[in-house]
């Protein structure tokens, strides 16, 4: 038995490097400092894999050898005219360099997971740049931290503990005291509530006055945290305020606070369902913090007017640094979506959404991102890695994936190694093969490896490496 | 006079029989170029790649036979950047400005820039271990953590960015002075600087401390760039440099405020004339569109509200900050003309030239594939005049360049260009064509006995845009300005061996995990992550 330390998560954008594992004959047995989330993972991820490469002959997927179905992947691409090369965010930054160049190679398409969550992020940013940190500059110095339209505690389980509001910084303390106590008063609310109800047998709670003033910890020269959502969330309860917005009205309240913070009026009396009251009070809290933080999650990068909703953040924020400093941050969710970002842009010049087919990096996405170019149907073949299209993308562009011709590299089985005619099961990157990934702040981190896979899984730099020898050597014999 | 090349080494001679000849004759050979300071990869130089894709879109690069595709403009993707370097025969570059916690991204991207030998500097000014250490006078300690900070990230030099400011960045502040405290950590710029200075000299390190000053950009800085050099001068060993002031044309500002501003460039010149300790690199202004970022968070921000333009800022954790604003320098504007004056002023007036050396702080003053016309400018009277003609007239007004005669010759050139970068670094292979160098050479297809570049400095131009040939380590890979072997470089990164290093127990790993948000075995970065690993051992005096 081996204790393995200081091991980073391949799971959530988090990316938490202190997991201790406990390994007994290339067996994870125990997880320890892992969210639930995490020790899953580390736990039951070989359940469902694939242990040998797939062909699809006469229409049925078959074991072959590896060589077999790198022959084949590689005589998929090279016929292509127009492939795609897609996925990226769960694999290490080594296999994305080699993903570039083999896309660069066959003269197709690359194109990462940001281009369904925070491609409009990108592109906001590419209009107004953006204002932000790693999370340890957030751990030591804000006090005033904002979720808006992301739910950590479910998606980024330790974030919070980590980096924000329960973490121990130089300047901060950590706010879980508040926050216990906090708990004490909702739970006793909810109680009283149930209670009440028996008794009364009706919802004393059920329409509350809506309040008009921030609660009183707002005003404490301490650590705060405020949630922004459509919906209460267990983030929204552990916060120290929870703005509800009506659904689809972010814009809005985003744009009355960048006018309030202008001293300008707002002569409504409320925005988005919120009170103008409490913006106003709540804009006073945030020019009077030391260091604010909005966290942002895909609820605005996904909900209507895209682009407009993260342009008025990062204006706001931006703003906000004339008075004091405020920051921003996107919460990317898959571990190394940020460095597929990371990667892509240094060898190409853009983040996503790459088209190589005149030879060199073109970016325009609606036109040369794949879900655009997949409804509009002109890929002639894909290599999907560490991603489920065919569960996630909407249905034409998936219909449209599997009429032709498809590579899945993956470790797992999902709809799409289902749908594949090539498949090559890797080994799980952060626990059987090591490498690079980048936390959502852009700190980069190893990937370690832990245990050794099945002899039939390699890693997915080396499958991809060898699907790039075997293109060019077709590709030589070709000519 | 022939060179001849064995091994990737100058060596006395070959057999002729049986060796590869280059026939170099009515051309100029050089050693390959150096650049002492430019930003070509890590967090923040791709962080201007993702914020500026109008930069790229009409400077692109195909794919070719033996190169990878890439885009150009002021923020080249890496593979760009190692074939436009090689083009101009340069073989080393440095790169000066690295997030120690970030330092593995500057590695990957490093290793993939092609054709060059390069090296990168940690940003150390505004770490907390530093400040510490130097407030409690604790230099033995600072000087262990400084070595093991250089081997954790395979840095090359002690690199300090506005003393004192970045830490008071994290709180949206700067600093004004060398003797403004920095909030909570009670210690001045001044001590800052004096204390890595010492440093430095306890590790041996083979470059100076590198120093972009404070209040770098604002008018009157001038006054800040001299206290800071005159701040060292009892600490340097006599002739021997103790400080690098990097692109100076940004901290040689005078005047109260923009209305106000012109050069200052005289008085630094004179100073550094007058003394042995210091060395200088540019920071020329192009006429152009460019990306700037600095890890001077408060400087980037007053530019971002002095342009309305695009702002990015990146603070990193217990060391320091980043920011990037696209920026145009304009001929028709005072500021920035009179900013293309005095790096010029500086270059011409500064007697010495192993003291100044050329560079644009690529891309902050504009591009680094500007540099021939910078030649031009350095070896031309004509050339400086022709593009005065058509600058701001209160710049021109204002301008000491039509006062000053001083034409560089080839000589001189290839001191700003390489011989004096490589001297200043303590890269002693580089830089030179004597027996033991590294056979980095470059040849240009220009004939100093029958070419006056003061007069023909187009000519001269021309060649030094594309070279003839780019032998690097010994091989061909550049002819005609065309990439003809695809090489990859070494890292160099400094080895300080000290008597004492810092003990890793379990005290030093709380005191990690309490400062930063990483484990204290994640941080540093084993040797084999780099491509190619050049250490360089060095014995320190503790
Ligand atoms: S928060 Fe995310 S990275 Fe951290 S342990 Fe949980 S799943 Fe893993
Ligand atoms: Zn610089």
């Amino acid at each position: 038995m081996t204790v393995v330390t200081g091991v980073t998560c391949p799971v959530c954008g988090t990316f938490c490097d202190d997991i201790e594992l406990v390994v007994k004959d290339n067996v994870i047995t125990d997880v320890r400092n892992a969210c639930a989330m995490g020790a899953a993972k580390f736990l039951n991820y070989s359940t469902h894999r694939n242990l040998r490469p797939l062909v699809r002959k006469n229409g049925e997927l078959v074991e072959a050898s590896i060589d077999e179905a790198v022959k084949r992947a590689a005589e998929i691409l090279v016929d292509a005219t127009y492939p795609i090369l897609y996925g990226w965010s769960n694999t290490s930054c080594e296999a994305i360099r080699v993903g570039v160049e083999l896309t660069e190679e066959v003269g197709g398409v690359i194109d990462n997971t940001s281009t369904v969550c925070h491609g409009p992020s990108v592109l906001s940013i590419q209009d107004v740049g953006i204002a932000s940190c790693t999370l340890g500059q957030l751990r030591h110095r804000a006090d005033l931290i904002f979720y808006w339209a992301s739910n950590p505690w479910s998606a980024h389980p330790r974030h919070i503990e980590r980096y924000t509001m329960f973490s121990e910084g130089r300047f901060q303390k950590s706010a879980w005291r508040g926050y216990l106590s906090r708990l004490g008063g909702i739970m006793s609310r909810k109680r009283l509530r149930r209670a009440a109800n028996l008794v009364l047998r009706r919802d004393v709670f059920a329409t509350p006055e809506v309040e008009r003033r921030l609660p009183y910890s707002m005003f404490q020269k301490k650590r705060k945290m405020v949630v922004v959502d459509v919906r209460n969330t267990r983030t929204a309860e552990a916060a120290d305020y929870f703005l509800q917005v009506e659904p689809n009205k972010d814009y809005e309240l985003l744009q009355a606070f960048r006018m309030l913070i202008r001293d300008e009026e707002l002569d409504v009396s409320e925005v988005a369902g919120v009170p103008v009251e409490i913006l106003e009070e709540v804009a006073d809290v945030m020019v009077g913090c030391e260091l604010g933080i909005l966290f942002f999650g895909v609820g605005l990068t996904m909900s209507e007017g895209k682009l407009r909703n993260v342009d008025a953040a990062l204006n706001l924020t931006r703003d906000l640094n004339s008075h004091t400093k405020f920051l921003i941050m996107p919460m990317r969710g898959h571990f190394n979506v940020t460095g597929a970002d990371v990667v892509f842009a240094w060898q190409t010049g853009y983040p996503y959404a790459i088209d190589f087919s005149h030879g060199y990096p073109r970016y325009n996405p609606g036109e040369t991102s794949v879900i655009d170019i997949l409804c509009r149907d002109e890929a002639d073949a894909s290599l999907i890695i560490a991603s489920d299209p065919v569960a996630h993308f909407p249905q034409k562009a998936a219909q449209n994936l599997v009429k032709k011709p498809l590579i899945a590299i993956d470790p797992e089985v999902t709809p799409t190694t289902l749908m594949a005619d090539v498949v090559f099961p890797s080994a799980f990157v952060g626990i059987e093969a090591h490498g690079t990934a980048y936390r959502m702040d852009h700190v980069p981190l190893p990937l370690k490896k832990i245990v050794e896979p099945p002899k039939t899984c390699l890693p997915d730099t080396e499958i991809l490496q060898r699907i790039l020898h075997k293109v060019r050597k077709l590709r030589r014999e070709q000519n | 006079m022939d060179i001849a090349i064995k091994d990737g080494k100058i060596v006395e001679k070959v057999d002729e029989k049986k060796a590869e000849v280059v026939d170099a004759s009515r051309m100029i050979v050089m050693p390959g170029g150096v650049d002492i300071h430019c930003h070509i990869a890590g967090a923040e130089v791709n962080s201007g790649r993702i914020l500026r894709p109008e930069d790229h879109f009409k400077d692109v690069e195909a794919k070719t036979a033996l190169t990878r595709s890439g885009v150009g403009y002021s923020i080249p993707s890496t593979f760009t950047t190692g074939y436009r370097y090689s083009r101009m025969g340069y073989t080393t570059v440095m790169n000066p400005s690295m997030p120690p916690l970030e330092a593995r991204h500057t590695h990957e991207e490093l290793d993939d820039t092609p054709m060059v030998d390069k090296a990168t500097y940690p940003l150390l000014g505004d770490w907390w271990f530093v400040l510490e250490h130097l407030r409690d006078g604790l230099l033995e300690e600072c000087a262990a953590h400084v070595a093991w900070m250089m081997s954790a990230t395979k840095g090359y030099a002690i690199k300090i960015v506005n003393p004192g400011g970045l830490e008071a960045w994290g709180f949206g502040r700067n600093v004004k002075n060398l003797d403004d405290p920095v909030r909570y950590f009670n210690i001045t710029p001044r001590e800052i600087l004096r204390g890595l200075c010492r440093v430095n000299k306890l590790l041996n390190m083979p470059h100076t401390i590198h120093v972009h000053t404070n209040n770098l950009g604002q008018p009157g800085n001038y006054l800040t760039t001299l206290e800071t050099m005159k701040c060292v001068e009892d600490l340097a060993e006599e002739g021997h440099p103790a400080i690098h002031i990097t692109h100076c044309q940004f901290s040689a500002f005078k005047g109260s405020d923009w209305g106000t501003m012109s050069s200052g460039a005289e008085e630094i010149a004179k100073y550094v004339n007058h003394h042995s300790h210091v060395t200088l690199d540019m920071g020329q202004v192009i006429f152009t569109d460019t990306t700037t970022m600095t890890a001077d968070g408060p400087f980037q921000y007053g530019l971002y509200q002095l342009s309305g333009n695009k702002w990015v800022n990146h603070d990193v954790e217990t060391e320091t900050s980043a920011g990037i604003v696209p920026f145009r320098y304009k001929r028709k504007s005072a500021v920035h003309a009179t900013q293309w004056s005095i790096a010029l002023e500086l270059a011409l007036l500064i007697k010495d030239p192993w003291k100044i050396y050329m560079t644009t702080d690529h891309p902050n003053g504009g591009p680094f594939t500007a540099y021939p016309h910078i030649i031009a400018w350095l070896m031309s009277g004509v050339a400086r005049k022709k593009t005065m003609s058509k600058i701001s007239k209160r710049a021109r007004r204002k301008s000491l360049l039509p006062s000053i005669a001083r034409e560089l010759g080839f000589y001189e050139i290839a001191i700003v260009t390489r011989a004096g970068q490589a001297k200043a670094l303590g890269l002693k292979q580089k830089g030179h064509l004597g027996v033991g160098a590294d056979a980095d050479v470059a040849v240009y297809d220009i004939n100093p006995e029958l070419v006056d570049p003061s007069k023909k400095y187009k000519t001269a131009r021309r060649a030094f845009k594309r070279a003839a040939y780019t032998i690097k380590g010994g091989e061909i890979v550049v002819k005609d300005g065309q990439i003809v072997r695809p090489v990859f470089g070494k890292t160099f990164w400094v080895d300080v061996k000290t008597s004492l290093p810092i003990e890793v127990n379990d005290d030093i790993k709380r005191k990690f995990r309490e400062y930063w948000t990483v484990e204290y075995e994640n941080y540093p970065i084993p040797d084999r992550f780099l491509h190619v690993p050049a250490p360089i051992p060095v014995k320190a005096e503790v």
